[in-house]
């Protein structure tokens, strides 16, 4: 009972700490798949792309994030960048951790949308390209109101995936001092040594916010569904 | 209107079309047909450039479509194409299927974009349809929208892709009288078909194609009632 009770206050102390935590979590993960839409819409088109100058580079891309850790990704950006701009330029160098976890997440997560288009592009029937050209329209023309509003409807569900996917990887984040959920669970456990009622209180926020995101997802896809068959 | 010379095409070791040659006049009405794999819708879509031809030229309306330097985006305006598969736009109004082109690519405002369309949904039967989504039309309905929104460029030239394939057989009729209408009124047709009864009636002229040439062609008569080659004759025999 009195580790029930004590656990049970460390868990009502340590929350509001840990909802500043998922707020920033939040922010960092939406801003991500963002720009990683941004990127991904572009990447994707450049693997698609039968001129090699673009789909040489978006392919290394792909391959380069996709087949690396993102723990790795964060410190390579983090640390090493820096590090290499530092002694080229004989001066420090240092990026902002906010700024950092940001860009390394949104490069991250554009690999993956870009993976995201490329599927979606793809599985839409070749004859809505070849009915849209024969109509007169160019390639980009038929791209934009023929083949992509359609690839849309397919690619919400992976994208609502990746966004769950990134959202439970920024806690890697934690290794370069971003006070986002898993860092602020760090953080009070340093000082209390409260790891089990913590890092439970961390997991369930975590549970909570991934829960209400599919769910989120799966209503919108419903939505996007109804439309094809109104009349 | 269309003149194609030594056409060949190749998917990569297979010759599809070895060298096909044919002029089409104005108001022409041609039916292709021809078994299975014998390079007819081939033959078709080399004409709008769906496919590319390996070799040989294509010259429609005085354009050399074969030449790269021509654009053909301009020359597929002119063409218009009917595929087997409809192709419709399922995210679009039947409306909007057939506005969509005229706006983005003619430049039409939509006013005058939508007038066309509803006279010629009117003239296709399917008044009442414009607003409704393809996946809640029949097949028959589909592809007699599909031909509106063809039309709806007013194209000098129709393509049709083995049209009422793909159709249950009580709605091959509504499509193949959209067609014949349009025979009437005098449009440049290339049909790829197996409807050999609208070949008869409507065609003023039939290919015969196998194994990527074309065999024999002359008036539906003379392809019909007095076929020469013995692999004509042999097809029409299992056929008709």
């Amino acid at each position: 009972m009195e580790i029930a009770q004590s656990y049970l206050s460390h868990i009502i102390k340590v929350l509001p700490q840990l909802f500043d935590g998922a707020v920033l979590t939040v922010e960092i993960t939406s801003l991500s798949v963002f720009f990683g839409i941004i990127i991904g819409l572009f990447m994707g088109l450049g693997k698609l792309s039968k001129n090699i100058i673009f789909k040489v580079p978006s392919t290394i891309y792909v391959d380069f994030i996709r087949g690396t850790p993102l723990f790795v990704q964060i410190l390579l950006f983090y640390y090493g960048i820096p590090g290499l701009i530092s002694s080229i330029t004989d001066s420090p160098f240092k990026i902002e951790p906010m700024v950092a976890a940001v860009v390394v997440c949104s490069i991250n997560s554009g690999a993956y949308v870009a993976e995201i288009f490329r599927a979606g592009i793809q599985s839409i029937e070749r004859g809505q390209m070849e009915a849209a050209r024969s109509l007169g329209m160019t390639h980009s023309q038929a791209m934009r109101y023929i083949i992509l509003p359609q690839a849309f409807k397919r690619i919400v569900p992976p994208l609502g995936n990746e966004f769950i996917v990134l959202l439970k990887d920024t806690s890697l984040l934690a290794v370069i001092g971003v006070q986002e959920l898993t860092r602020k669970g760090q953080l009070y456990v340093a000082v209390t040594f409260a790891s089990f009622p913590t890092y439970i209180g961390v997991a369930l926020v975590y549970l909570v916010m991934t829960l209400t995101i599919s769910r989120l997802v799966s209503w919108t896809e419903r939505r996007l569904g109804v439309s094809d068959r109104r009349e | 209107m269309i003149v194609v010379n030594n056409l060949v095409k190749n998917f990569g070791s297979l010759q599809v079309l070895k060298g096909i040659t044919i002029r089409i006049k104005p108001q022409e009405v041609v039916c292709v047909i021809g078994p299975s794999g014998s390079g007819k819708s081939t033959f078709l879509r080399c004409l709008n450039l769906l496919e590319t031809p390996t070799s040989g030229e294509i010259i429609i309306d005085g354009i050399k479509i074969t030449d790269p330097k021509n654009d053909i985006n301009k020359v597929r305006e002119e063409v218009g194409m009917v595929f087997q598969r409809f192709n419709l736009f399922p995210h679009m109004t039947a409306l909007q299927n057939i506005t969509l082109s005229p706006m983005k690519v003619r430049g039409l405002d939509k006013k005058e974009a939508e007038e066309r369309a509803h006279h010629l949904l009117k003239k296709v039967g399917l008044t009442d349809k414009a607003h409704v989504y393809p996946d809640s039309l029949s097949g028959g309905q589909q592809q007699r929208v599909a031909i509106a929104r063809a039309l709806a460029m007013h194209p000098k030239i129709m393509l049709f892709d083995e049209p009422t394939s793909a159709l249950d057989p009580e709605m091959v009729g509504e499509v193949l009288a959209v067609m014949k209408d349009l025979a009437r009124e005098g449009m440049t047709m290339v049909v790829v078909t197996h409807e050999m009864g609208f070949a008869r009636e409507v065609g003023d002229r039939v290919l015969f194609m196998d194994e990527g040439v074309i065999i024999e062609e002359g008036t539906p008569d003379e392809i019909f009632n007095n076929a020469q080659n013995e692999r004509t004759k042999a097809f029409l025999s299992k056929i008709l």
